[in-house]
Formats: C-alpha cells, sequence, structure tokens
C-alpha cells in the first residue's frame, strides 16, 4: 500500500498536489500574517463563506466554480472595506450577513443543478489530489503578485497594518492600500479553497501564523515561519490524505494543530530546561547578582 | 516670533455633524499651546485639521513653510493610544522609523543613514537599548518614549501630542514633561490634555476647545474663565480651591 516517494512522483495528479501545497503554503503563509496580525480573521472568514455563492452559481451555469468563487471573495471582501466605513454599518454584522448570504446563494444553486454534484465535497473540505495544471499555473501568478508587492511595498503594508490613522497623518494612500491587501486576502483564499476547501481553509491563514508567533514577534520574520509551517503541514497533509483516502483539507489541519503543538510544548519545556540550569546550585542572593547583570 | 500656522475660520467635522465650528489660531515658534475641554469637544478633531487628515467644510490652513518644506513634514504627531494594537510583531526601530513615512519613499528598505538617525532619537529618549525589541513588551512609559521618537524623527516644527498622559505611570509623567520643556527650545508644541491641573505647570497658553476654540494667551486661568469660555472642566485638583491652583504651582515653580 504504501509507495515510495519517487513513485509517486511520476504521477501527474501528486505533483500537480505538490506544487500546489506549496504555492498554498508561500501564499496563505504571507498574507495570513498580515491577517492575523491585523486581527481581520473574522473579516477573512466572511470573505471565504461568501465565496462560496459564487461556487454555486459557477455550478448552476456550467462555468469553473473558483472563477464564480473568486467574483464573490473580491466583491464582498471590497464591500466590508468600503461600506462598512461610509456608510457606518457595523462591520462585524456586515460580515455576518454576507456570511451567510454567501452560503445560501450557494446553497441554493447547488441543489438546483441537475443531477449529482460529486466533487461539492471537494470544494467544502479540500481535494488537493484533482487539482488540475490549469489550478496550479493560477495559484503560481497569484503567489508571484504576492511576493514582489510584498518586496515592494513591504513598509507601507507594515506601517499601514500597525497603525492606519497614523499613516493618514502621513498622507499615505491608506484606503487605496486596504483595498489592494484586501483583493489579495480574497484571491488567496479562492486559491486554497483546492487545497483546504470553504470550510477549512482559514486554518492556512491563521494556524501556522499563530505558531510563527511563538517563535518570532517581528512581521517579516513571521512570514518567513509562516510559510515554512504551512509549507510543512500541508505536505504532511497532503500525503496523508492520500493514505488515508481522507479530504485533504481535514489532514492538513491535523498536521498543522500537531505543528503547533509540538512547538508550543519544545519552547515551553526549553525555556523551563534554561530555568532549571540557572537555578541550579546557587544561592538565591547569586541569582539576583545574575538577574542585574 | 515667526508664524508657522495659521487656522482661519475653520469649520470641520464628520459627515454632516459639525464639530469645529469658525476656529481661528495662530502658531508661532515657540509656543507651548495646552488644549483643553470636554471629551467628544473637538480637540483630536483639530489636530486632524491641522495634519490634513480631516478635511475642514469651511475655513483654511495656512503654512508658512520654507520651499523645501511640505505642509506634513512641519508637524510631528504622537497620537490617543486607546486603539493601538499592542500585540502587532513590529518592532521598536521599525515604529520610530514610520515617522518618516511619505508617499516620495514609498518602496525601497530604510537607508543606513535613517536607522542611524532612529537610534541617535531613541538613545536621546534613553531606550537606546529597547531597539529590537517588539512592542508588546514593553511597559506604558516606554512606549510612549516610542511614539514620541517617531514623531521627532522627522524634525518637525510643530510637535501636537493627544492626550499623552493616559498611559503613562506618575514618575515618568514628570520626566516626560521635563523632555517637552527641552524640547520646546526647538519646536512648537501642541498638547491636548484633560488634566488642566498638571499642564499648566508646563504650557505657555492655553486653548479651550468645545466646538468652538477660545484662546487664553496665559497659562493662568480661573474657574469662571473656564465657564465664560463655555468649556465645562473641573480645575479643581488635589482638593486645592480653584483659583488659587495655579497660582500656588507657579510659587513651587520658582
Ligand atoms: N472618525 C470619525 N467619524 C465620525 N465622527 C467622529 C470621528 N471622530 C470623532 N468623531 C466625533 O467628533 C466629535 C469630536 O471628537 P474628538 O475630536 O475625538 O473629541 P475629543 O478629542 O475632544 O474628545 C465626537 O462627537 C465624535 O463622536
Ligand atoms: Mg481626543
Amino acid at each position: 500500500m504504501i509507495e515510495s516517494f519517487a513513485e509517486l512522483m511520476q504521477y501527474r495528479f501528486f505533483t500537480n498536489a505538490l506544487l500546489a501545497a506549496t504555492l498554498a503554503s508561500i501564499a496563505c503563509g504571507i498574507i495570513g500574517t498580515y491577517i492575523v496580525s491585523r486581527r481581520i480573521v473574522f473579516i477573512s472568514g466572511g470573505i471565504t463563506h461568501a465565496s462560496f455563492g459564487g461556487i454555486g452559481i459557477g455550478y448552476y451555469y456550467g462555468f469553473n466554480p473558483i472563477l464564480g468563487a473568486a467574483v464573490f471573495a473580491v466583491i464582498s471582501a471590497l464591500g466590508i472595506e468600503m461600506i462598512s466605513k461610509k456608510t457606518g454599518v457595523r462591520e462585524d454584522s456586515l460580515i455576518g450577513i454576507l456570511w451567510s448570504l454567501g452560503m445560501a446563494t450557494g446553497i441554493i444553486f447547488v441543489f438546483m443543478s441537475p443531477g449529482y454534484a460529486p466533487d461539492l465535497m471537494g470544494y467544502l473540505f479540500g481535494s488537493i489530489l484533482t487539482v488540475s495544471g490549469n489550478d496550479v499555473f493560477q495559484m503560481a501568478i497569484l503567489a508571484v503578485v504576492i511576493i514582489l508587492f510584498f518586496i515592494l511595498f513591504y513598509k507601507p503594508i507594515l506601517f499601514i497594518a500597525f497603525d492606519q490613522e497614523y499613516a493618514k497623518t502621513h498622507n499615505y494612500p491608506v484606503q487605496l492600500m486596504n483595498c489592494i491587501l484586501i483583493t489579495l486576502v480574497a484571491l488567496t483564499i479562492v486559491m486554497s479553497i483546492r487545497v483546504a476547501g470553504v470550510i477549512l481553509v482559514l486554518s492556512l491563514l491563521t494556524i501556522p501564523q499563530t505558531t510563527a508567533n511563538i517563535l518570532t514577534r517581528d512581521f517579516r520574520t513571521m512570514i518567513f515561519w509562516s510559510v515554512v509551517f504551512a509549507f510543512a503541514g500541508s505536505i504532511t497533509g497532503l500525503l496523508v490524505s492520500f493514505q488515508l483516502d481522507i479530504p485533504s483539507g481535514a489532514s492538513i489541519i491535523f498536521s498543522l494543530i500537531l505543528l503547533f503543538l509540538a512547538v508550543r510544548i519544545s519552547g515551553w519545556t526549553l525555556s523551563r530546561v534554561r530555568l532549571m540550569k540557572q537555578m541550579n546550585g546557587k544561592l538565591p542572593h547569586q541569582r539576583l547578582a545574575d538577574k542585574k547583570r | 516670533m515667526e508664524k508657522i500656522l495659521e487656522i482661519d475660520s475653520v469649520t470641520a467635522g464628520y459627515g454632516d455633524q459639525v464639530v469645529l465650528e469658525n476656529v481661528n489660531l495662530a502658531i508661532h515658534e515657540k509656543d507651548f499651546i495646552g488644549i483643553i475641554g470636554p471629551n467628544g469637544g473637538g480637540k483630536t478633531t483639530l489636530l486632524k485639521v491641522i495634519m490634513g487628515v480631516v478635511k475642514p467644510f469651511r475655513g483654511k490652513i495656512r503654512f508658512f513653510t520654507s520651499v523645501e518644506e511640505n505642509e506634513r513634514r512641519i508637524t510631528g504627531y504622537l497620537p490617543q493610544m486607546n486603539n493601538l494594537d499592542r500585540n502587532f510583531p513590529i518592532s521598536v526601530t521599525d515604529v520610530v522609523l514610520s515617522g518618516l513615512m511619505s508617499r516620495e519613499g514609498f518602496f525601497s528598505l530604510y537607508s543606513g543613514k535613517q536607522k542611524k538617525l532612529a537610534y541617535s532619537i531613541l538613545e536621546k529618549m534613553g531606550i537606546y537599548h529597547l531597539r529590537n525589541k517588539p512592542v508588546g513588551e514593553l511597559s506604558g512609559g516606554q512606549l510612549q518614549r516610542v511614539y514620541l521618537s517617531r514623531a521627532l524623527i522627522s524634525s518637525p516644527r510643530l510637535l501636537m501630542l493627544d492626550e499623552p498622559s493616559t498611559f503613562v505611570d506618575t514618575r515618568f509623567e514628570t520626566d516626560f514633561y521635563e523632555i517637552l520643556r527641552q524640547l520646546n527650545k526647538e519646536m512648537a508644541i501642541i498638547i491636548v490634555s484633560h488634566d488642566v491641573g498638571t499642564i499648566t505647570w508646563y504650557v505657555k497658553t492655553i486653548a479651550c476647545v468645545n466646538r468652538f476654540l477660545h484662546y487664553h494667551r496665559s497659562n493662568v486661568i480661573t474657574q469662571e474663565q473656564l465657564e465664560a469660555y463655555n468649556c465645562p472642566i473641573q480645575l479643581i485638583t488635589h482638593g486645592d480651591i480653584p483659583h488659587t491652583v495655579l497660582k500656588k504651582h507657579e510659587k513651587d515653580h520658582d
């Protein structure tokens, strides 16, 4: 049953899955760091679920559901960004409305579609093993755009995310940057739906970042470690998904969580050990003197 | 004394709500103005109008700057601290460097020169050793100095502080005002506070903002005057009788 990695690599579907996992890790590692730092996880959840409306419409009218999801995601992302600021509608209420409206739309259209929808589960829970070459190509473009954007505009992204009000006092195009970034968030979510599914994609944008945040409190370093953890988690998840024939989203999340626990516990143990060593064989006043130095 | 800027009959607000009405104020070099007024009176809005973040409905802000200085570069700003995220993954040095941000320097990373500038200011503020720390690990007083450094890195001619004492322990507060007194030798300062008792020690003049602005050309103010300015603020601090508080402070001072 267990095939060697080299053997697996000969299958087209498997290399596609591997590429998809890698590209999703890069995009989600970067964008997720932005999401977690700015505390817009709830907005991202809203965008994710709103995109399901597009998937349903894609099903019904017979075009690529991911395209429909992208349209829905970007429109709701920009809607949340602009409407709540302009009209004074409560942002979280608006997100809640878009969240459920998107799901409702999706369900209605999926049910109206003739016949059985076999890959619906794939959109909900991820099906990384069915990713096509075309999907990989789209993900690659998005990853490149995100990398370039974050390299070129690192400073403004960081400063605006940290303190918008202050950035405005320096005549920064805050609104424009926010719109571009929330669009990238929406596209990253949609591109990762293939990997982890609508229900579970948020995990790729939050769990690796939380793990990275244990190691560092620097934005740049956090991006790096998030990509690393997202990559490790999704590759492991991919292999497990393949071996046990379960939805990739679920196995990826379990890998990410285990990784988080491993880092958390080893960090905790390490500081414990260090503390014990410091205390070893020293009288309290010596310890105090050490601390002062 | 040379004029830095002039607020000329400015009416401003948000949407259709008027927050400031017909405000006039000229700010000169070496000014040290304390802005007082009730919560929601429009103090923060006034600072935002000066920085161009809030556009006036009517009236004008005139800057008297040399050709090479653009309007925003001459102001340094320390915002009210209530909505800052302490857990954001950013280092002290990066926060200070963000005081240099402008449309022009949109791309490039920081030059070594800018970093050196940031370090020298951190050194002046006595927090150079914290330069690589994430802001989440600082105390209120240390954080306040970081934000002050950010406001100072662009060498402003006008420093604006919005309720800087809210987050600071009393021990640091004395230091903080001493720093401001030193800075005032080089730049004009506007400080918003509702702790009238304390700021009158340091400021030279007082402006009362409560929709309208009343300028008081002295740092001695009485309860009666405040009422005349329509500025419902209690002067009484430390149980002293209102109009003797400030006289007493002045004596301490000499
Ligand atoms: N961004 C904003 N949008 C709408 N109204 C605002 C905004 N900021 C402040 N206000 C309103 O303007 C008034 C003055 O606020 P502010 O200038 O912050 O007062 P202060 O700083 O004196 O407490 C308040 O009634 C407040 O609700
Ligand atoms: Mg205020």
